[in-house]
């Protein structure tokens, strides 16, 4: 086994120069958005100024403090295209694909913590956000989506490139809107901003008829927001909060269950403090990696499916899970019915509709976790002076046993090809922890969230919920756009890096130099990995034939150069390291790397999709003995 | 658990659309609505939806928080059967040949319905009431032979004096 870095037993250095909420802060979403709108809003106010409807989308996105969106024209969007060419305040990128800008807004958001903006079209180009939409609605990632829609009195009538898309996106985001009435343009695209991020972030979609677009109307601003049915509750319960102080420093076997809320909320800082102040193990779910940093030696790495022997283990025998900002989803439970059987569990997350949804919580708290932490953090200093701090020996005994005995690892691969671990723990290592890593989805993404060491708060982005493949590219790219000084790495698969990469023109051509490591097994891996474990080899439709000898369809490199990118393969390990060093020699252009790797790495540690976590395989056929420990 | 069924009263934004998304909220979480019924409050800016749904305790919290996220949805208050009036409206169309026509006034009478059309051999009859109440009802003129029935969800309104819609307005008149 060659071991991987993290998570592992404390080695008492390894702490970089890196505190958990340095650079996050500046780019920590304000989740007080009455007040952050308020501050976007010049102190005079504006207006009213004489305006069509299309020009007043393009005042109120400059209003509401948009500096870049990602779309593409079209019919019915056509009249917001004419003044937004003379925004000197909004940037257009014009990507080649609108599942590229949507995925472009939520990389860009997800980078920096404000919200994403994307444009589409009427039909077609409507149509084309769903996937995003849904996939920034699973991950609560603020986005505006602006779409034209057909005229006033064309709707209903099956007109050209007509879709109902407020209808088709109801369930996928957070709310939409239907604007037919130029008057009500800069109103709703206020209230679309302030509800994409305020309370628990998500996409908002506005669809605007041509012929509100072409209308006169009105600009005026700051609006009045009307939503009289949207009040997020941001302040905890002081009640809830002392019972969650008391039981954190009481808890035998305590263990904080740190989700996707805690990098949202910006509560990075407020966590570290949480968890020296409580001595407890810390596990950060896919969506949560960098929240707190991998180097911090009570940090266990990720929890669930693939997650480390430690992390998943701990949960299962904890006495106590305090879950911040964490959704209980099955990819971290396993069959819930057997999750965590003995554990007392509180519960914080900023949405009241994910307390009790998967598993009863004991102590159910309301609100924004960095108001949560931070109440929490006197309360469980006033227990700690009442009691003295929790004896938590014994229970990191056992935890250090399995990180000894359970590190992450990976066998070297027998066919000759690179292991892709290896790869991305180097991608990792050269590039450092001031880089941004974006993934697709599949085996590359889990190996990515494994194995690379994240040290803070929005230097990992991928696709946790919706589990899109094709995210990696366009994500890449907004992320880049947002963060321009930050080295943007996609770590991508053959299979996603085909779904959007048409996306490396759009970078190409407006100087967004992201970096693609393409995780080339010329399979699609995670459905052969399942073949291999639970369709005895039979490997149906998971052949990509992209490399390993055979053909090159597409040859990768020879697809770099053809869209202007700079395109390197590597094959052996004694190259990895100089190929990715010559990628972060190139700032003036994509670079797109092929590495050929073996196609018979497994990702590991595994729990079988609906067993119980008990059933944690540490390497293909080897568990735990649990029985020892207890 | 055991199913039982629970009246909710929801208010919302009078806006195109609202009732779509409730509904589709229902279907999409694998929620079974028994009864639904839609119409205008006493304040122009708030429609009031009351549905009837079979759901275990644990689901229907679930059922009231995602309904809470709707950001068109201003307020839902659960009505219990024994502090609140609730009510069915139904039509029903009964076979009425002269010579059973007395019979069929008689049960008319006896529920405290009224007959609201007449044809030589049929009459139409309207009812309000419990489920109970419309089931006995149905009961008594099956004999005579039914011909067609239309029934309205449940609505229902608390007993005394106070107003659900009242802090809800609070929220209406004071922007966000």
């Amino acid at each position: 086994m060659v071991q991987g870095h993290h998570p592992a037993p404390p080695r008492g250095s390894g702490l970089r120069g890196t505190s958990a909420s340095d650079s996050s802060r500046a780019a920590t979403p304000d989740t007080s958005a009455p007040s952050r709108l308020a501050a976007v809003a010049r102190p005079a106010a504006i207006g009213p100024e004489a305006v069509t409807g299309a020009k007043a989308i393009v005042r109120s996105l400059e209003e509401v403090g948009v500096d870049v969106v990602f779309g593409i024209p079209g019919g019915a969007i056509l009249p917001m295209y004419d003044p937004l060419m003379d925004s000197e305040r909004v940037r257009h990128i014009l990507v080649r694909h609108e599942q590229g800008g949507g995925h472009a807004a939520s990389g860009y958001a997800h980078a920096t913590g404000r919200v994403g903006v994307c444009i589409a079209t009427s039909g077609p180009g409507a149509t084309n956000l769903v996937t995003p939409l849904a996939d920034a609605n699973m991950d609560s990632i603020p986005l505006v989506a602006i779409t034209g829609q057909v005229g006033a009195s064309m709707i209903g009538t099956d007109a050209f490139q007509e879709a109902d898309i407020v209808g088709i996106t109801l369930p996928i985001t957070k709310h939409n809107f239907l604007v037919t009435n130029a008057d009500d343009i800069p109103r709703v695209i206020a209230e679309a901003f302030h509800i994409a991020s305020t309370g628990r972030p998500g996409p908002v979609l506005v669809d605007i008829s041509k012929s509100a677009m072409q209308a006169s109307t009105t600009f005026s601003w700051p609006q009045q927001l009307n939503l009289p049915g949207y009040h997020p509750v941001t302040k905890p319960h002081s009640k809830q909060i002392r019972e969650a102080a008391r039981l954190l420093a009481t808890a035998r076997r305590p263990v904080l269950y740190v989700g996707g809320g805690a990098i949202r909320s910006g509560a990075s800082a407020e966590l570290r403090q949480l968890v020296d102040a409580s001595g407890a193990p810390v596990v950060t779910t896919l969506m949560a990696r960098g929240a707190l940093p991998d180097s911090h030696p009570q940090h266990l790495g990720m929890p669930g499916m693939h997650g480390t022997v430690a992390a998943v283990a701990a949960l299962q025998k904890a006495d106590l899970i305090v879950a911040l900002g964490a959704r209980f989803d099955d990819r971290v439970t396993g069959k819930l019915s057997s999750f965590a059987p003995h554990a007392t569990i509180v519960h914080a997350d900023i949405d009241p509709a994910e307390i009790g949804k998967n598993r009863t919580a004991d102590v159910p708290i309301v609100g924004d976790l960095r108001e949560v932490i931070a109440d929490l953090l006197p309360e469980l200093a006033r227990e700690h002076a009442q009691r003295g701090k929790p004896d938590l020996e014994g229970w990191w005994r056992q935890i250090n046993d399995w990180r000894e005995t359970f590190p992450l690892g990976y066998s070297e691969p027998e066919d000759g090809h690179l292991a892709p671990q290896h790869v991305i723990q180097r991608i990792g290592e050269i590039s450092g922890p001031e880089s941004i890593f974006v993934a697709g989805v599949g085996q590359h993404q889990m190996w990515a969230s494994q194995f690379i060491k994240y040290e803070r708060p929005n230097a990992w982005l991928n696709s946790g919920g919706l589990g899109t493949m094709g995210y990696a590219i366009p994500a890449a790219m907004g992320a880049k756009v947002g963060a321009p000084d930050r080295v943007v790495w996609a770590i991508d698969g053959d299979g996603c890096f085909q779904m959007t990469n048409q996306e490396l023109a759009t970078c190409t051509i407006n100087d967004i130099p992201i970096k693609v490591a393409v995780i080339n097994n010329s399979s699609l891996g995670m459905v052969r990995q399942w073949q291999t474990l639970f369709y005895e080899e039979r490997y149906s439709n998971t052949d990509l034939h992209t490399g390993h000898g055979t053909v090159r369809v597409p040859d990768f490199v020879k697809l770099a150069d053809a869209y202007g990118a700079v395109g390197l393969r590597c094959e052996s390990k004694g190259d990895v390291d100089a190929t990715i060093k010559r990628a972060m020699e190139i700032n003036d252009q994509p670079v797109v790397i092929d590495f050929t790797v073996s196609r018979d790495a497994m990702v590991w540690p595994m729990v079988t999709a609906g067993v119980s976590n008990d059933e944690v395989q540490y390497a293909r056929g080897i568990s735990p003995a649990w029985d020892r420990e207890d | 658990m055991a199913m039982s069924r629970h009246t909710l009263s929801v208010l919302v934004e009078n806006k195109p659309g609202v009732l779509t998304r409730v509904a589709g909220l229902f279907a999409r979480r694998a929620f079974n609505i028994h009864s639904l019924a839609v119409g205008p409050t006493e304040h122009d800016e708030i429609s009031r939806i009351t549905f009837v749904v079979d759901v275990e305790d644990a689901p229907l919290e679930q059922v009231t928080k995602q309904l809470n996220k709707l950001i068109n949805v201003i307020k839902i208050v659960e009505l219990e059967g024994p502090t609140s009036v609730q009510r069915e409206l139904m039509l029903v169309k009964v076979r009425a040949e002269p010579a059973q026509r007395s019979g069929v006034l008689e049960v008319v009478e006896l529920f405290r319905a009224h007959v609201v059309d007449v044809v030589p051999d049929a009459l139409t009859i309207e009812a309000t009431g419990g489920p109970d109440k419309l089931d006995a009802l149905l009961a008594a003129l099956e004999p005579f032979g039914i011909r067609e029935i239309v029934q309205s969800g449940t609505v229902a309104i608390g007993r005394g004096a106070r107003s659900i819609t009242d802090r809800a307005m609070d929220r209406v008149s004071r922007p966000a």
